[in-house]
């Protein structure tokens, strides 16, 4: 039906971008730009701005404590991933030699990551369900409230957590250290066999292959009868329950799954930065990646990478970037101000002013998803619509 | 026996006792009618026959099955469907997205789009705005797509809830006609209507509420001859 060019216009964009992603590592390795680092945690972020876009974009259900999903994840890997429980010593299809370098049987449990990541997958879906639960009830600011609630007990729970009953289950704030490195086996590469600290393109690959996953399944659940359920919840809940929506259950599919991919974000994380505190699972990212999802456009996948790229690129990229100029400025001019001033801690401030003025001129975000567009511009329909019919 | 069957039902907000014992039948094919001044409790009774505020006590039987106390989401399943007081469409859908959401619980795409046709049929000025944003259309076009929304369900009783808030005369007439016409293609209605009017003209049979009890069940016909009832709710001196 559709003709050659139409078929082009519609996939020819996400190949190519997914192509440039592909080929990202050499790219990287010719220019010696060096950025695999960072793309790499950009990556997660988007990963997690995609499954809170569930939640909040999809199903329309405000979420402040999106990060304890993603601390889940990232514990179920250091749990079963490294030698925390120094007690035990269980390896399952780990990439890990079995010995440690002196010879005796490595403590801790050590299970493949790859099994772990649905592990933690379906972990912090468990979570979501057993959060969204209690919230059913609630709708906008207590919603608001009792997600920023749970997200805040969940590290606070990996703070406390070194002493339960006496036993060390968190280890507290010095957190889980030494987590493994994930490996294929049957890859005849070194690099692949056991993730490294030099070559980090096999960690490129993998979380590459996430993202597309999440984008995928995004984009199924959007055009899928869950999805048109959840726009159905989000306008009108008595309207959505007579067409024969169940709004328990849709709701709390759309935590459940939002969870899953915070949580598979997370359980990467872990292993990819090796040791997780506590202290890295604040409200910060919470707030952080619901400006992502805001910024780029509530609903609209698309929107929602763009937003994590274009947050992330400031705080990785544009920040330390600016504070070298205004630096160099302040050397120049020999200002002491400018020469010492920490731009990149006042990213928070920048991010702040960055939503107010996109909820000023675009609300609907950068890319924005075409229902929700109409719910936030139509406040203003409204208004002039009663000033007639007053008038 | 009745298609529907209501007997004594007592239904409450919070502390607030609404409907006191309502009992009523509705038999296949007809439109019965219920009537009453505003918070006499005719929305308050639809709402509890539909689960969405679940009767305290009393017996709601539907072909021969109670279904006091199920949830709203079940009833379109079992074949009842509600076109809510003030329309309740989804603004931000189209025409067909709104029609699709009211055949969400059924998988026969094929006829799916049989009874798409239908209503079509039934409302040619929703077909010339298939693509166009619900929300953006005027009140008649939307009280249309409310009942041509519950029809997608294919259901055996409709819930029609005061399908002329709002509307100008020519238009009430004309969503009236289409309402006796669905009837005669063998859809049962149970309608809640204040311009009591209109609602007599074309019903089989009519309750009349007053602050949750019926204080008169006739025939339409006769309602519309009653005294009491002309002078309460038909307008007459």
């Amino acid at each position: 039906m559709a003709s050659p060019g139409a078929t082009l216009k519609r996939f020819g964009l996400p190949v190519g971008l997914i192509l440039l992603a592909f080929l990202f590592p050499l790219i990287n390795g010719v220019t010696g730009a060096n950025l695999m680092f960072p793309v790499i945690v950009v990556a997660v972020y988007v990963m997690l701005a995609l499954g809170l876009n569930i939640v909040v974009g999809f199903a329309g259900l405000l979420d402040l404590g999106f990060v304890a999903f993603y601390a889940l994840g990232a514990y179920v890997v250091g749990w079963f991933a490294s030698s925390h429980f120094s007690d035990v010593s269980f390896r399952f299809l780990s990439a890990l030699p079995a010995q440690s370098v002196t010879g005796r049987e490595l403590p801790g449990i050590h299970v493949s990551f790859w099994l772990l990541l649905l592990v933690a997958g379906v972990f912090s879906g468990l979570w979501g369900v057993i959060i969204g639960a209690p919230t059913l009830r609630l709708r906008g600011d207590y919603l608001a409230v009792v997600t920023l609630g749970f997200g805040e007990i969940i590290p606070r729970f990996f703070i406390n957590g070194d002493n339960i009953f006496g036993y060390n289950l968190t280890n507290g704030t010095v957190g889980i250290k030494g987590i493994d490195s994930p490996g294929i086996a049957f890859v005849p590469s070194r690099a692949w066999q056991q993730f490294g600290t030099l070559d980090l393109s096999p960690w490129y690959y993998t979380i590459l292959v996430l993202v597309l996953i999440t984008v995928f399944v995004n984009i199924r659940l959007r055009d899928s009868r869950l999805g048109r359920a959840w726009v159905a919840v989000r306008e009108d809940e008595t309207a959505a329950a007579a067409m024969g929506v169940n709004l328990v259950t849709t709701k709390l599919w759309a935590y459940a799954l939002g969870a899953v991919f915070g949580g598979l974000a997370g359980a990467f994380y872990g292993a990819f930065i090796k040791s997780i505190f506590p202290s890295s699972f604040s409200f910060n990212v919470s707030v952080l990646v619901l400006c992502m999802v805001i910024l780029g456009g509530m609903g609209n996948i698309y929107g929602v990478i763009l937003g994590a790229i274009v947050l992330q690129g400031i705080n990785f990229y544009l920040l330390p970037q600016l504070n070298e100029w205004v630096h160099a400025i302040g050397e120049a001019l020999s200002n002491p101000f400018l020469a010492a001033v920490d731009l990149p801690k006042y990213n928070f401030f920048l991010f702040g002013v960055l939503l107010v003025v996109m909820m000023l001129l675009r609300p609907e975000g950068i890319i924005p998803n075409r229902q929700r567009q109409e719910e936030l511009r139509e406040g203003d329909e409204d208004d002039s619509a009663t000033g007639l019919t007053n008038a | 026996m009745a298609l529907l069957e209501v007997e004594n039902m007592h239904s409450f907000y919070g502390h607030i006792h609404a409907l006191r014992g309502i009992s009523l039948t509705v038999e296949e094919g007809e439109v019965v009618t219920l009537i009453g001044s505003n918070g006499a409790g005719k929305t308050t009774t639809l709402r509890s026959i539909h689960g969405i505020l679940p009767p305290r006590e009393g017996r709601v039987v539907f072909r021969g099955e109670e279904i006091q106390g199920i949830p709203a989401h079940h009833m379109i399943k079992r074949g009842i469907a509600q076109s809510p007081e003030g329309r309740k469409i989804f603004h931000r859908m189209t025409v067909t997205e709104n029609l699709e959401m009211g055949a969400y619980h059924r998988n026969d795409r094929k006829e799916i789009q049989e009874d798409m046709v239908r209503v079509y049929d039934l409302f040619p000025r929703l077909k010339e705005r298939v693509k166009q944003e619900a929300g953006t259309m005027s009140g008649g076009e939307q009280q249309m797509l409310a009942i041509g929304r519950s029809l997608m369900s294919r259901p055996k009783l409709l819930l029609l809830d005061e399908p002329s808030m709002g509307l100008a005369p020519v238009l009430v007439e004309r969503i009236f006609q289409v309402i006796e016409e669905v009837n005669k293609q063998g859809t049962t209605i149970l309608l809640v209507e204040q311009n009591a009017n209109v609602a007599l003209e074309i019903a089989t049979r009519g309750y009349v509420l007053e602050t949750g009890v019926i204080v008169n069940a006739a025939p339409a016909e006769k309602l519309r001859q009653d005294p009491k009832v002309r002078e309460a709710y038909l307008g007459e001196i």
